[in-house]
């Protein structure tokens, strides 16, 4: 991981805090992140780690009981400014969840289906889109002469990077991942891990997970939450080696978590 | 004991269901040796009661399909409506209380909603189409409708309720907005519970009875003009069983070969929405 090319910063939050209803969630976190990095989201179980991830692509907008102050900035866009409209802004950051959720469509509908609601409707677009999607996913050699099959027929690995690719269909700038490889098994989390690595070279990935292994392996950067603070944030290795806080080191040694 | 029980009143169900099946059948067994069962199927006129007697269903088939087309032309696209709104926009709170509100529209005695059709929708729509007859399978059609929209719509709501979560998140991360969710991610994998719910209200729609003996008029015709006075299957058994029709005459098994023919056509739409429902059940719902 050693220092490229002076990389932009992408994501800028200032002052974060995230309250729902009374329960602070997230206490004045300051994050950036770099263009073409990957940077993973750890901590225990209800740290913020996650609600931070979906506060980029405002998916927390959902939850009635949600309340949001500070600023983020996005490829230099406020984005929790009132002039942002929120289908835009998704358009360019892409989400894979936690368990694989592909449509119950074709494989081929499944990866078309960002630019079908955009409005595209010529077939060698979406063909060509597809194809290198699913390329860009490492799913092209097992599914291209079945594209008609059911997504939900694949095996769950596969599932998950058929839910990349659909992703990746629209061309964002930025990938949030939310614990991808954790409903997988091993051999299809390793390939997963190492699409990452490929991916990285284009896209901005952000990726909460608790497996160590996995945010030292795939990271460049790591941020520690706990109860709602981010309590460390560097790169992965000195994160990982030499933690700065009493806190971090406890839970990347195992003793809580 | 109790085990002897539950036994007991599951066989009077089934008991009841093999009865009425035994005496459909034994009752309309001589009539089809009166009558040759390809007339039966294909002449154009239902006459029993007349002199010149024919025995062609066809006429009370049409009147029922008619009926039941207009019924199903208001009901499907209102209760998917109101279900999409009711699953994908609707607060939780306002999704609890306009539910039970919705169900009571079922809960009306039909022979109010046969009232309402004879003297309110019927005038009503008299003025909007003026050479339309006092008794027509419009007006019947479209309160039928009425009534059997809450049939699509909860049935097709519980079944968008049951799409995961996480499908819609998939969508709106995706950039689609909720409309394009409901349409295109959220129906389409609540498609099989919609169908059921369908073919159920269809079923619902062939049996209704009361509606139609009062609005849509008693003149079997073979025809699908929804503004002619019709008969269907189920007002015709009515017309007969109130009547003065010598028990054991043909005329009187004709009601058991119009019985017959009903319960073919809804024993098929059970059948068929029972065979969706197993082979299209996504694995999520």
């Amino acid at each position: 991981m050693k220092e490229k090319k002076e990389q932009r910063t992408i994501i800028q939050s200032e002052s974060i805090n995230v309250y729902y209803d009374d329960k602070h969630v997230l206490k004045n976190v300051n994050l950036d992140i770099k263009e073409k990095t990957v940077t993973a989201l750890i901590g225990p179980s209800g740290c913020g780690k996650s609600t931070y991830l979906r506060l980029i692509n405002r998916m927390n907008d959902y939850i009635p009981e949600f309340h949001f102050s500070g600023t983020i900035v996005v490829n230099g866009k406020n984005i929790y400014d009132d002039s942002v409209e929120v289908e835009e802004l998704r358009k360019d950051i892409g989400m894979v969840f936690q368990k694989p959720n592909p449509f119950p469509k074709s494989i081929y509908d499944n990866v078309a289906y960002g630019l079908k609601i955009q409005g595209i409707k010529n077939k060698t677009v979406l063909d060509e889109a597809v194809e290198s999607s699913l390329k860009q996913a490492a799913l092209w050699d097992e599914v291209k002469d079945n594209l008609k099959a059911g997504g939900l027929s694949l095996s769950g690995g596969q599932q998950q990077r058929l839910c990349i690719a659909r992703a990746l269909a629209v061309q964002p700038t930025i990938l949030l991942m939310d614990e991808p490889t954790s409903a997988l098994d091993p051999i299809s989390s390793a390939k997963i891990e190492e699409l990452i690595f490929e991916l990285k070279k284009q896209y901005t990935i952000i990726i909460v997970t608790h497996n160590m292994q996995q945010a030292t392996r795939v990271s460049d950067n790591t941020a520690f939450f706990y109860i709602g603070d981010l309590i460390e944030y560097g790169k992965t290795d000195e994160l990982f080696m030499n933690p700065i806080h009493e806190q971090t080191k406890k839970y990347i040694t195992g003793r809580f978590g | 004991m109790i085990e002897l029980i539950l036994k007991f009143s599951a066989f009077v169900s089934i008991g009841t269901t093999m009865g009425i099946l035994y005496v459909l059948l034994s009752e309309s067994i001589p009539f089809f040796r009166e009558v040759s069962l390809i007339d039966f199927l294909t002449d154009t006129q239902w006459t029993p009661l007349f002199t010149n007697k024919h025995f062609g269903i066809l006429p009370l088939i049409t009147g029922t399909l008619t009926v039941t087309l207009i019924a199903l032309l208001v009901a499907v696209p209102l209760g998917i409506i109101i279900a999409v709104f009711l699953s994908e926009y609707a607060s939780p709170k306002f999704r609890r209380s306009i539910k039970p509100i919705l169900e009571i529209l079922a809960a009306i005695p039909t022979v109010v909603y046969g009232f309402f059709a004879l003297m309110t929708v019927t005038p009503i729509l008299q003025t909007i189409i003026p050479g339309l007859s006092g008794f027509n399978a419009l007006s019947a059609g479209i309160v039928m409708g009425i009534m059997i929209i809450p049939m699509v719509s909860s049935l097709s709501e519980d079944a968008m309720y049951a799409v995961p979560k996480s499908l819609r998140e998939a969508s709106y991360a995706m950039g689609a907005n909720k409309f394009q969710t409901a349409f295109k991610v959220v129906i389409p994998a609540a498609f099989s519970g919609i169908i059921v719910s369908i073919i159920l209200a269809i079923a619902r729609a062939i049996g209704e009875t009361m509606i139609v003996a009062i609005a849509a008029g008693q003149q079997p015709r073979f025809t699908m003009d929804p503004t002619v006075p019709i008969q269907t299957l189920t007002a015709y058994i009515v017309q007969v069983s109130l009547g003065d029709i010598q028990h054991g005459s043909l005329e009187y098994k004709t009601i058991y070969a119009a019985g017959i023919m009903l319960f073919a056509i809804t024993f098929l739409l059970n059948s068929i929405s029972f065979y969706l429902r197993k082979k299209y059940q996504e694995k999520y719902i």
